[in-house]
C-alpha cells in the first residue's frame, strides 16, 4: 500500500472516531451558543416569535436590581465558601497523611457526603439548620452559643448554603491527599536538616510543591460556585415561595433558571447567561494569570 | 504495639471532623424512623420507632416509579456516555488526523463552558422535536460524549503502548475492533470510574429534571422529592418524617453504589486533578 493511501485512512478512521463528539458540539454546543447569542438580542417568550431588541436585554441587565443582587449573593457565597474550603480540605488532608493506614477510613467517610444528592442534602439542612429545634443550634447551645435562624434570618442564608457546600467537601480532601503523597519525602528531610520547622515546611515545601492540585480546585470550585443552583433553589425556592421571600438566598442560576423557564422571558435570561460566561471568563483569566506566576508543576523548569 | 502518640492529636481531630461529615447522614436515617412530633429530639436512637414512615412515603407519592426512573435515566445517561466518551477519546488518542489539535483543543475549551448559556437553545431544541415531559432529553446528549470524560479516558489510552495496536494491526484487525478487543477491556478501571461519575451526576440531578419534566409519573428521585417538599410547603402541613423517609431512599441507592465502588470513585477523584 503507498504512503499516502495510509496517511488517508488513518485520517478518515481519526474523524470517523471522533464524529460522534464532533455531531454532538455542532448540534447542543456550537449551534445553541449562537442561538443564546442571537436571543439575547430579542424579546422571544416563546409565545410569539422572537423580534429583535437591540441592546434592550443587556441593559435591562443592569436596571434589574435583582440581577445586581443575585449576581451579589453569588459573589458572597463564592468568596465564603471557596477559600473556608481550599483551607478546610487542605487542613483535613495534611492530617490524614500523619496518620498513615487509617486514612483509608477516613478518606471514605469524608467522601460521603459528595455522595448525598444536592437535593436530599438540602432537605436535610433545612432541618438541622432549623433555628429553634435544628440539631446545629441545639449543638451550639452547649458551647453557650445562641444560633441564629439559619433558614430564615435573612442575614445567615448565605452562610447557611455555605455550610451545606462545606460539608461536601471530600472530593477536595481526596484530591488535595494524592497531591499531598506524590511530594518527595527527601525535600521534608533536607528541610528539616536545614531546621526548618513545621510552619516553613508547610509554607515553603508543601503549598508550593501541591500548588498545582490547589489551583485547579480553586478554578473549578469558583467556577462551580458561581454556578450553584440545586441547594439554593431545593431550600429556599419552588411554587410555594412566597412574595415577601428573602432576596438575599436568591443566587444567578436560581434568577436565571426563573426568567427563563418559570417567566419564560428567555431572551432576557439569554443576556444574563452571556454575562454569567463573560464573568466566568474574567474571573478565571485572573487566576490563571495569578497561578501562572506561583504555580509549580512537576518536570518543568 | 506502640501507641502512636505523636498521631494522637491528629486521630482525635480526624474523629471528629467524621462525625461532621457522617453524623448528618445518621441523624437523617434515625429521623425517618421517628413519629412526626419527635423528627426535631435529636436523638440517635427514635424514643418511638416508627418505621411505618417507610410504608406512608409509598402511599403519599408514587416513589417506586420515581426510583426506577432514577435507575433508568442514570444506566442510560452513564452507558451512552462512557460509550461515546470512549470511542472519541480512542481516536484523539490513537489517530493523527488532520485538524486533530485544533479540535481537542475545542473540546478542553467546552468545558469552561457554562450550561446556562446552551440550556435554552436545548430546551427548544427537545421542545421543537416534541420531547419536553420526556426523559430522552436527560441523557439523550450524552450519546455524542463529554468533554472531561473524552479527556479523561484520552489519558487512559495513550497509556497503552502503541505496539500492542501495532502487533494487532499486523495480525489484520480493524481499526473498530482494535477499539473493542484491546483498547477497551484494557481501560476497565477508567470506564467504570466514568460510568459511576455520571450515574452518580445524573442520579443528583435537579435542574434538567425541573426544565425537561412536569408529569410527576416521569420524575426523577430528586425531582420527586423537591415536588414532595414543595407539596407540604405549599399546604402549610409539612409532613416531616415523609419528606426525611424519601430523602433516605434518595440517598441509599448512592451509598450502596460507593459501597462497591468505593476504590474506583476515590482513585478516580484523585487522579482527575493530576491529570487535569
Amino acid at each position: 500500500m503507498p504512503r499516502s493511501e495510509l496517511v488517508r485512512r488513518e485520517n478518515r478512521a481519526g474523524w470517523f472516531f471522533v464524529l460522534p463528539w464532533v455531531v454532538g458540539f455542532l448540534v447542543f454546543t456550537a449551534g445553541p451558543m449562537i442561538a443564546s447569542l442571537v436571543l439575547s438580542f430579542t424579546d422571544y417568550q416563546m409565545i410569539r416569535s422572537p423580534n429583535p431588541v437591540g441592546f434592550d436585554n443587556y441593559r435591562a441587565l443592569f436596571d434589574d436590581p435583582r440581577v445586581l443582587k443575585s449576581l451579589s449573593n453569588t459573589f458572597v457565597y463564592a468568596a465564603m465558601f471557596v477559600p473556608l474550603g481550599t483551607v478546610a480540605a487542605l487542613g483535613l488532608a495534611l492530617m490524614l497523611q500523619r496518620v498513615g493506614r487509617a486514612s483509608g477510613f477516613f478518606r471514605t467517610a469524608f467522601y460521603l457526603p459528595e455522595m448525598t444528592p444536592a437535593v436530599a442534602a438540602g432537605a436535610m439542612f433545612l432541618l438541622l439548620l432549623n433555628g429553634q429545634q435544628g440539631l446545629v443550634n441545639k449543638v451550639l447551645g452547649w458551647f453557650g452559643i445562641n444560633g441564629p435562624n439559619w433558614t430564615t434570618d435573612p442575614n445567615w442564608l448565605k452562610p447557611s448554603l455555605a455550610i451545606v457546600s462545606l460539608w461536601t467537601l471530600g472530593g477536595t480532601v481526596v484530591i488535595y491527599l494524592a497531591a499531598l503523597n506524590g511530594v518527595p519525602r527527601q525535600l521534608y528531610e533536607a528541610a528539616e536538616l536545614d531546621g526548618a520547622g513545621p510552619i516553613t515546611r508547610l509554607f515553603r515545601i508543601t503549598v508550593p510543591m501541591i500548588s498545582g492540585a490547589l489551583f485547579f480546585t480553586v478554578i473549578t470550585n469558583t467556577i462551580a460556585a458561581m454556578q450553584m443552583f440545586d441547594q439554593a433553589y431545593t431550600m429556599f425556592y419552588g411554587p410555594q415561595q412566597k412574595a415577601a421571600a428573602s432576596e438575599e438566598s436568591l443566587v444567578y442560576m436560581v434568577y436565571l433558571f426563573q426568567n427563563a423557564f418559570q417567566f419564560f422571558k428567555m431572551g432576557f435570561a439569554s443576556a444574563m447567561a452571556w454575562l454569567l460566561f463573560v464573568i466566568i471568563l474574567a474571573i478565571t483569566f485572573v487566576q490563571v494569570r495569578i497561578g501562572n506566576r506561583y504555580v509549580y508543576y512537576h518536570g518543568e523548569r | 504495639m506502640t501507641i502512636p502518640w505523636r498521631r494522637l492529636p491528629f486521630l482525635a481531630l480526624l474523629i471528629a471532623a467524621t462525625f461532621l461529615f457522617v453524623y448528618p447522614l445518621v441523624w437523617l436515617i434515625s429521623a425517618s424512623l421517628k413519629p412526626r412530633s419527635q423528627v426535631f429530639d435529636n436523638r440517635l436512637i427514635p424514643a418511638v420507632f416508627q418505621p411505618q414512615n417507610y410504608v406512608r412515603v409509598w402511599d403519599a407519592a408514587p416513589v417506586l416509579r420515581w426510583l426506577v426512573n432514577s435507575l433508568t435515566v442514570g444506566f442510560m445517561a452513564a452507558a451512552t456516555v462512557t460509550l461515546s466518551s470512549a470511542l472519541v477519546a480512542f481516536g484523539f488518542a490513537y489517530f493523527r488526523f488532520r485538524g486533530r489539535n485544533l479540535l481537542f483543543g475545542i473540546v478542553l475549551s467546552t468545558m469552561m463552558l457554562p450550561g446556562a448559556v446552551t440550556m435554552i437553545p436545548v430546551y427548544l431544541i427537545w421542545n421543537r422535536l416534541g420531547l419536553i415531559d420526556t426523559q430522552i432529553p436527560l441523557w439523550a446528549q450524552n450519546l455524542f460524549g463529554s468533554a472531561f470524560y473524552i479527556f479523561l479516558l484520552r489519558q487512559f489510552f495513550l497509556g497503552i503502548p502503541r505496539e500492542l495496536f501495532e502487533a494487532a494491526r499486523v495480525d489484520g484487525c480493524g481499526y473498530l475492533s482494535m477499539f473493542r478487543r484491546i483498547a477497551f477491556p484494557l481501560c476497565k478501571p477508567a470506564l467504570v470510574i466514568v460510568f459511576v461519575f455520571e450515574f452518580k451526576a445524573s442520579w443528583s440531578d435537579l435542574m434538567k429534571p425541573l426544565i425537561y419534566l412536569q408529569t410527576p409519573e416521569y420524575f426523577t428521585m430528586p425531582r420527586g422529592l423537591k415536588q414532595l417538599i414543595d407539596a407540604f410547603a405549599l399546604s402549610g402541613h409539612y409532613e416531616w418524617e415523609i419528606a426525611i423517609a424519601a430523602s433516605v431512599i434518595a440517598v441509599v441507592p448512592m451509598i450502596v453504589l460507593f459501597a462497591f465502588g468505593q476504590r474506583y470513585i476515590l482513585d478516580g477523584v484523585a487522579t482527575t486533578a493530576q491529570k487535569g
